[in-house]
């Protein structure tokens, strides 16, 4: 089936050549990262955990996401979402696979990256994320490929595919718990330390993962003939916003529990990203965004009228995803490290090499992204002659 | 008792994430693996002369009454230049591996509006607490930050794959890590050709002086110290360590962590 993403229009190769061109450009900086080491980043003694991780993280979920279609369709047999199901799939695909080039960029001996297969340790939540997320990788591949190649042959997907398609639910719902667990289980990390981060990445990745979906269904039905449906992306709406109201809910729990118990170690983390602490608050006017973008989101998708009408429906998936993205990719992370084991404040911000080098891995991955999707609207074109 | 809970735990903690038995009993292996092979790479990594130094459990007493800023500058100095610990002008890039700080960053969570005058402004050095249950052995997943049967926290600096999961997990800002080549620059001056240099992209962090003790020498900051650093064997009563932990009223970093820091406070 890869053959049909060797044949596309000017603006298909075009749109191919420009990811490859950023990819190029984020590799030299990532070869000036490993000439000079991680000290080109913005990450310090103190926060030193950044930009990658948090992307790592906030793309976790929107694999993960991809089960808010798989349990609809195959569990509820809910036909309308059979359309789409592959996109969901497939977006879990590209998404893990950037997951995995964060790691890689993060990591000061990347050469090494072996050694955790070679010394496997249970107690490392970092081992059994390697696991969840190459296993998710694996399902989503087999189910994704299987699936949409059985349709291109008009016969139903295989029997031995069923089981593996259950097992794909747990399994989603694990990558962003074990996620989740890398942070939560650390003692002296006050702002991590919350039995809800699992619920709560969850949650967010529920919102983001289907809005970034619905986005991009617009994209596939406007430069391509197939139409995901609009039943289906109306559907993908109200997945969006009951995400969306669980994760501020989730926020809003733990809000509460900090500011109410006043106890220091789990209020200055969220007094440092919302007011700033000690005179510093490099991050307090992105968190405000996110919140006003977060909540925004919600307003216009709870709205029937307003998620009804498109262009709002797209413009309010924009906001719930950068909302999202911001708080999740900027201000979870470096959030929790500020302040540091001895209460001093010492601010992280993203320097010009490490954005160029994220960006880089963001092109990697919409290229894999516009490949399979490629695939699967050849398929969806073929079948339909 | 303690030790029944803590293994409890982990079981548990395997079993829920719902694993078949064999990859349980792997992870259990492994457990006991990780102190075998730190025992191991320990012994490889320094050859013990029949005078070394050997104990149960090394941990160490600062007395903060017999400390001031000059002996505190000496012990920094001392430890950095026996360790070839890089100076980089840049901050962000900083590598530490004992350094003073004020009472109120030492104790964040004893931090008091009448806090006793002599203690307000006083230096004192913080390095890294040998736990006796170190997050940071917890969280490595290569094994690469091991515990010792004597209780020293160490790196192997050539399995370390750079992650810093480590020093997330470190609730007392203990490891630093090369984000840049510490050989270069000509960070490391005088270098000492005793002890290895690290290469960019790893962690590392206070040793105890693992190095000294093995051929018989005390860690470097106790014998610049003056008498304010006393290091010795906690399983042993009459260990001097113990002598002034049974005479003084001793306080540890972050005691309700629970991680059991091996560095007493006497203030």
């Amino acid at each position: 089936m890869l053959e049909k993403a060797l044949k596309g229009s000017k603006a298909y190769w075009l749109w191919v050549f420009a990811l490859l061109g950023i990819i190029a450009v984020g590799f030299g900086f990532y070869l000036k990262q490993l000439d000079f080491g991680l000290g080109i980043t913005g990450m310090s003694r103190d926060v030193t955990w950044g930009f990658y991780i948090a992307q790592f993280t906030f793309l976790v979920g929107v694999a993960a996401s991809a089960v808010m279609l798989v349990i609809p369709y195959y569990l509820h047999n809910y036909k309308a979402f059979g359309r789409i199901t592959i996109l969901g799939e497939f977006l879990a695909i590209s998404s893990v696979i950037m997951c995995i080039l964060f790691i890689v960029v993060d990591l000061g001996q990347p050469m090494r990256l072996l050694n955790v297969l070679l010394y496997p340790s249970p107690n490392s939540m970092l081992f059994w994320d390697m696991i969840v997320l190459s296993g998710y990788l694996f399902l989503n591949l087999v189910i994704g490929w299987n699936v949409l190649d059985a349709e291109r042959n008009s016969v139903p997907p295989a029997q031995w595919l069923k089981p593996l398609i259950y097992l794909s639910v747990p399994w989603a719902i694990s990558i962003h718990t074990v996620t989740a667990y890398l942070y939560c289980g650390l003692p002296g990390r006050g702002f991590w330390l919350t039995a809800i981060l699992a619920p709560r990445f969850l949650a967010s990745a529920f919102a983001a993962g289907p809005a970034f979906l619905v986005l991009l269904c617009f994209i596939v039905r406007k430069v391509t003939k197939f139409d995901p449906g609009k039943e289906q992306i109306q559907t993908l709406a109200k997945v969006v916003v009951y995400g969306a109201i669980a994760n501020i809910f989730f926020f809003a729990c733990e809000v509460f529990v900090a500011l109410y118990s006043q106890i220091p170690e789990h209020m200055d983390h969220l007094q440092y990203l919302f007011f700033g602490l000690h005179g510093h608050g490099i991050l307090v006017p992105f968190m405000w965004t996110a919140m006003v973008l977060m909540v925004g989101g919600i307003i216009l998708l709870v709205i029937p009228a307003a998620r009804q009408n498109e262009a709002v429906l797209g413009v309010a998936c924009v906001f719930t995803f950068i909302g999202i993205w911001i708080d999740k990719g900027l201000g979870m992370v470096s959030g929790g490290f500020v302040p540091n084991p001895l209460h001093e404040v010492n601010e992280y911000f993203p320097t010009f090499p490490e954005v160029m080098i994220t960006i880089g891995v963001y092109a990697t991955g919409f290229l894999v992204l516009t490949i399979l999707y490629k695939v699967f609207v050849g398929v969806k074109e073929e079948v339909a002659v | 008792m303690e030790k029944n809970r803590r293994s409890f735990l982990k079981f548990a903690g395997v079993s829920v994430l719902g694993l078949g038995s064999l990859s349980l009993l792997d992870g259990l292996a492994s457990e006991d693996a990780i102190a075998s092979s730190g025992q191991a790479s320990a012994d490889a990594t320094y050859k013990k002369t029949a005078n070394a130094l050997t104990a149960k459990r090394w941990g160490m007493v600062i007395d903060t009454r017999k400390l001031n800023g000059r002996i505190c500058r000496k012990i920094e100095k001392v430890c950095h230049q026996t360790h070839n610990v890089p100076h980089h002008e840049e901050k962000k890039h900083e590598i530490k591996w004992i350094w003073e700080t004020h009472y109120k960053h030492v104790f964040p969570e004893k931090q008091d509006e009448f806090l006793v005058d002599r203690l307000k402004e006083l230096p004192i050095p913080v390095l890294c607490n040998h736990c006796e249950n170190p997050p940071c052995v917890q969280v490595c997943p290569t094994q690469a930050t091991f515990q010792r049967a004597d209780g020293i926290v160490l790196m192997d600096f050539h399995r370390c794959i750079g992650c810093r999961f480590c020093m997330a997990a470190c609730p007392y800002g203990s490891r630093s890590f090369n984000f840049r080549d510490p050989r270069a620059d000509n960070a490391i001056k005088n270098e000492n050709k005793e002890f290895p240099t690290r290469m960019k992209g790893v962690v590392e962090k206070c040793n105890f002086c693992a190095e000294r003790l093995a051929v018989g020498k005390q860690p470097a900051c106790v014998e610049v110290s003056k008498g304010a650093l006393v290091f010795g064997d906690l399983s042993d009563p009459n260990s001097g360590v113990r002598k002034l932990l049974k005479e003084n009223y001793a306080i540890r970093r972050k005691q309700n962590l629970g991680t059991n820091p091996s560095v007493y406070y006497l203030v």
